[in-house]
């Protein structure tokens, strides 16, 4: 069977319903057992302004949006007015003839137009459900399965609306079908069912599940687009999966609550966004200092300041290194796609336990706001769990317990409040050994440089520890594109381009930011030959730090911060304009605007 | 001050009925002599003994400021945090054992000042804990500047021509906000606050006991003296009455009550809302999820 490859995209004003057609679209593909990645280009407001969500449905798993749109759908007349130029030729725009006074002029698409008014029989006048009439027009032309369709929607609307909800909506949905099936013209390209039918999941989710998979017992918000989807997953679940959701007066409480309830013995997470993160930093070096293990996400939007809360960024790199005054160690990763996101948070939790230290994840809206499909049996709801040098509950003692007894690797045994025998105190000051404090009256520079020392010996365990950057594609490339997080997909389809294309390029992509193993990492680097880095941000962020730490000089840059993420034609062509040398910064252009 | 080797600190097991003595930390405290915070200290350690609970059963926390060094001087777990953040810090210890018996520390700048958005919220949620403030009305590990509490008029290296702004009511914000347990000590009279923290630490719900704790270095104006000569035991006051309540929070000038001011026992505290806590605390429970959990999550999402 030839790779299907169907980029879908519904535009319209918030309000209009393109969430839940986005999700039902998403679930329909799902159910056919085809992959999807959604993007949703929105604004902040509740109604008012435009929403464009992009839905690229591959028979193969994909996790960026394409370069091409074959099939908009237009819910009203901005939405068909901006989108018109954005539709591949040979592509097809769905439209409501009720809103256009001037029929659109394109002729190398389809300009599919149907009367919502006379599809519904004049019965839904604020057309609540002309987005699910439409996305039946267009299941007629990509051949999905009407039935499944219906039973999707049923998924959607019985449970929170009613059946007569779920009737209206399948009324509709038949009509449009209908419509496109007298008036409109297929797609050559079809959906073809495949097993296994598959499951859907966003990326805040995913990391909300990984959490509840790793042992989270504490979790507490403040809720900041565009990481707020976590506290929703938690607050959904907390009951079912015994773990206690807070959400507070502010991230400062936030990020101290939940490194209270790690002292006292929880696994404990939250997740923010930049605003929220800065708010926490003073906190994520009180437990670097008190080594207490928490996992704090920060979901990145467009910045500085407040921002773009509804745009995408990987703007917030530097002020992850550098949260917090004073050296300590810490964890930096950024999941590479949206169930890396599920499979990261176990494995930060081990490294946080074993090293008791602030373990930080950087993802992004492209990430924690997109939707993917999986495999429902590729889930490992029982990962390994190791708390490292834990002491919870009945123990023994000889009475002499230190907290921070001085070891060769830095790690101390942890014991819980609670446990006999252990009777200690900590403290954001410095302390010695047995956690009094060595700020004031027995100030001390030996003791202190003996602490630092022990503290940050864990960094060197941790290093090691630590799997260095993938490689992938030929080792003789002519160019390697080089990033981290969430762009690993976008940049991998943009390297194939350019080697099917004859520019042979292969792709390092770094998940684990910090701490970096210089000899590791350059070994890897080494092999790299024409080098890009792609990164969604303006100072190209990473492209200093791997240089400060690691000497690496990339020899060109792409970098974006208009707020929508990459499609693969934006890095190809800078890897094009690059190699040519007449520049070595080179900044997309975001045709799609909404 | 000479400087101490100190030994190791140890848990002294508690056998029988445990005494103040008990309670006592390694560590002597670096306070001026002459500190309200000794009376607190003492008052502390006797209410401790007085619960009859293992020194491994209390969680002592406190921010940052003179009187937040106190979790040092005292044998129970102890987190010694930012300052101002020590209500949230000991609201996620608290949910995550709530079994455990855990009291705050600190003064008037860090609870009332930096930390007054966590003071409002976690009087709001009624958690069970014991807050005591010590409130000398002045910053004294900065060397003596104007706090939320410091009176109109008074002189600090902060205000040298007198302080313009009023200061808080922290009783009367108590009450109205949501704690329901108020009181207010004096480090003066031990035999009081040893009874006020031994009735709020078993108060379930959110314990707060503002406690005159005068400053003999920084703040020459709110002396031990000046304390003995305005204040009054509460008499005839019914603590369940709020309206009673605030009429005498808001009582100051030449007699200022002590006491305990208001008492609301009939509302739930958080976590004895909290489903979740019915198997036990959190920090007992397995960790992770089963496989059929997980399923049953995945088909939600198909």
């Amino acid at each position: 069977m030839a790779k299907y490859d169907f980029v879908m995209a519904v535009g319209g004003a918030p309000g209009q319903g393109i969430d839940s057609v986005g999700q039902v679209l998403t679930r329909i593909c799902a159910r056919h057992g085809l992959h999807v990645f959604t993007y949703s280009a929105y604004q902040s407001l509740i109604r008012g302004g435009h929403t464009f969500l992009t839905a690229r449905i591959s028979s193969e798993p994909v996790a960026n949006q394409g370069d091409k749109l074959d099939l908009v759908i237009a819910l009203d007349r901005n939405s068909l007015e901006t989108h018109l130029p954005h539709v591949a030729p040979g592509g097809t725009l769905i439209y409501n003839s009720d809103d256009v006074k001037q029929t659109p002029e394109r002729d190398d698409i389809q300009l599919a137009s149907l009367s919502y008014q006379e599809l519904s029989n004049n019965t839904d006048r604020k057309k609540l459900m002309l987005n699910v009439c439409m996305l039946g027009a267009a299941m007629k032309l990509v051949g999905g399965d009407l039935k499944v369709f219906e039973d999707m929607l049923t998924v959607q609307f019985l449970k929170s609306k009613g059946q007569a909800v779920v009737d209206a909506n399948i009324d509709v949905a038949r009509a449009g079908y209908n419509h496109a099936v007298e008036n409109f013209t297929a797609f050559d390209a079809q959906f073809e069912k495949q097993e296994p039918v598959l499951a859907v999941a966003d990326g805040n989710s995913a990391m909300a599940m990984g959490g509840a998979a790793a042992g989270v017992k504490f979790y507490a918000a403040y809720p900041m687009s565009p990481s707020t989807g976590v506290l929703h997953w938690m607050a959904n679940n907390a009951r079912d999966l015994s773990i206690m959701v807070r959400q507070c007066e502010d991230e400062i409480s936030v990020v101290n609550m939940v490194i209270g309830a790690a002292h006292a013995g929880c696994r404990a997470m939250c997740a923010t966004s930049g605003g929220g993160f800065a708010l926490m930093t003073e906190a994520i070096g009180s437990a670097g200092m008190m080594e207490i293990p928490i996992v704090v996400i920060n979901v990145q939007r467009g910045g500085p300041s407040t921002g773009l809360p509804t745009k995408t960024e990987q703007g917030d790199l530097w002020q992850i290194l550098g949260a917090s005054q004073g050296d300590f160690p810490k964890i930096v990763v950024a999941p590479t796609s949206i169930m890396d996101g599920f499979d990261t948070i176990p494995e930060v939790f081990n490294l946080a336990d074993k090293f008791q230290c602030p373990a930080m994840v950087l993802s992004d809206l492209t990430l924690s706001m997109g939707f993917t499909t999986f495999e429902p049996d590729s889930i490992n709801w029982q990962p390994e769990i190791d708390r490292g040098s834990l002491i919870n509950g009945a123990a023994q003692s000889d009475g002499k317990y230190l907290r921070y007894e001085i070891t060769d690797s830095g790690i101390s045994p942890r014991a819980v409040p609670g446990t006999p025998g252990h009777v200690h105190v900590v403290a954001t000051d410095d302390h010695d050994e047995d956690g009094t404090l060595i700020s004031d009256e027995f100030t001390n520079p030996h003791k202190r440089r003996d602490i630092m020392e022990k503290r940050q010996r864990k960094m060197d365990g941790l290093t090691a520890l630590l799997p260095p950057p993938t490689l992938e594609g030929p080792e003789d490339a002519e160019v390697t594109l080089i990033g981290w997080g969430s762009t690993q997909s976008v940049i991998g389809e943009a390297a194939q381009l350019l080697t099917e294309a004859g520019v042979s390029t292969n792709h390092i992509h770094f998940k684990w930011l910090y701490p970096i193993d210089e000899d590791a990492v350059n070994e890897v680097l080494e092999k790299s030959a024409h080098s890009i880095i792609v990164e969604c941000n303006y100072t190209g962020q990473f492209a200093r730090f791997l240089r400060g730490e690691t000497g690496f000089k990339a020899d060109g840059q792409i970098r974006k911060y208009d707020g929508e993420p990459f499609m693969p034609h934006h890095i190809v062509n800078g890897a094009r304009e690059l190699l040519s040398g007449k520049t070595d910064l080179y900044v997309p252009y975001q045709e799609i605007v909404v | 001050m000479a400087k101490r080797e100190r030994s190791t600190r140890r848990e002294r097991p508690v056998k029988g009925a445990p005494t103040a003595k008990d309670f006592q930390g390694d560590v002597r405290p670096d306070w001026c002599a002459g500190c309200g915070d000794y009376g607190v200290l003492s008052s502390l350690q006797n209410a401790y003994a007085k619960l009859g609970k293992g020194n491994h059963e209390h969680l002592t926390v406190s921010g940052i400021g003179c009187s937040s060094n106190l979790p040092g001087y005292i044998q129970t777990y102890g987190m010694h945090t930012l300052h101002g953040r020590s209500l949230a810090v000991a609201t996620g210890a608290k949910f995550a054992n709530h079994e455990m018996n855990v009291v705050v520390t600190g003064g008037d700048g860090d609870g009332y000042g930096i930390g007054g958005n966590h003071f409002i919220h976690t009087m709001r949620k009624n958690i069970d804990l014991l807050y005591i403030v010590m409130d000398n009305q002045i910053y004294g590990l900065t060397i003596g500047q104007a706090s939320p509490t410091s009176l109109m008029d008074m002189k600090t290296k902060s205000t040298p021509f007198g302080n313009i702004e009023a200061p808080l009511n922290p009783i009367a914000m108590a009450i109205v906000t949501g704690a329901t347990y108020v009181a207010r000590g004096f480090s003066g009279n031990p035999r009081q606050l040893t009874e006020l923290m031994y009735n709020g630490m078993q108060h379930k719900g959110f314990a707060l006991i503002d406690v005159f704790s005068p400053c003999i270095t920084f703040n020459r104006d709110n002396t031990t003296a000046f304390f003995k000569q305005r204040v009054n035991e509460l008499e005839d006051h019914d603590p369940s009455d709020k309206a009673a309540a605030l009429e005498q929070a808001v009582k100051w000038g030449d007699e200022i009550p002590i006491g305990l001011f208001y008492q609301d026992t009939s509302r739930p505290a958080l976590d004895e809302m909290e489903p979740v806590l019915e198997n036990g605390p959190m920090a007992h429970q397995p960790l992770g999820i089963t496989q059929e959990q997980g399923a049953a999550i995945v088909q939600r999402m198909m």
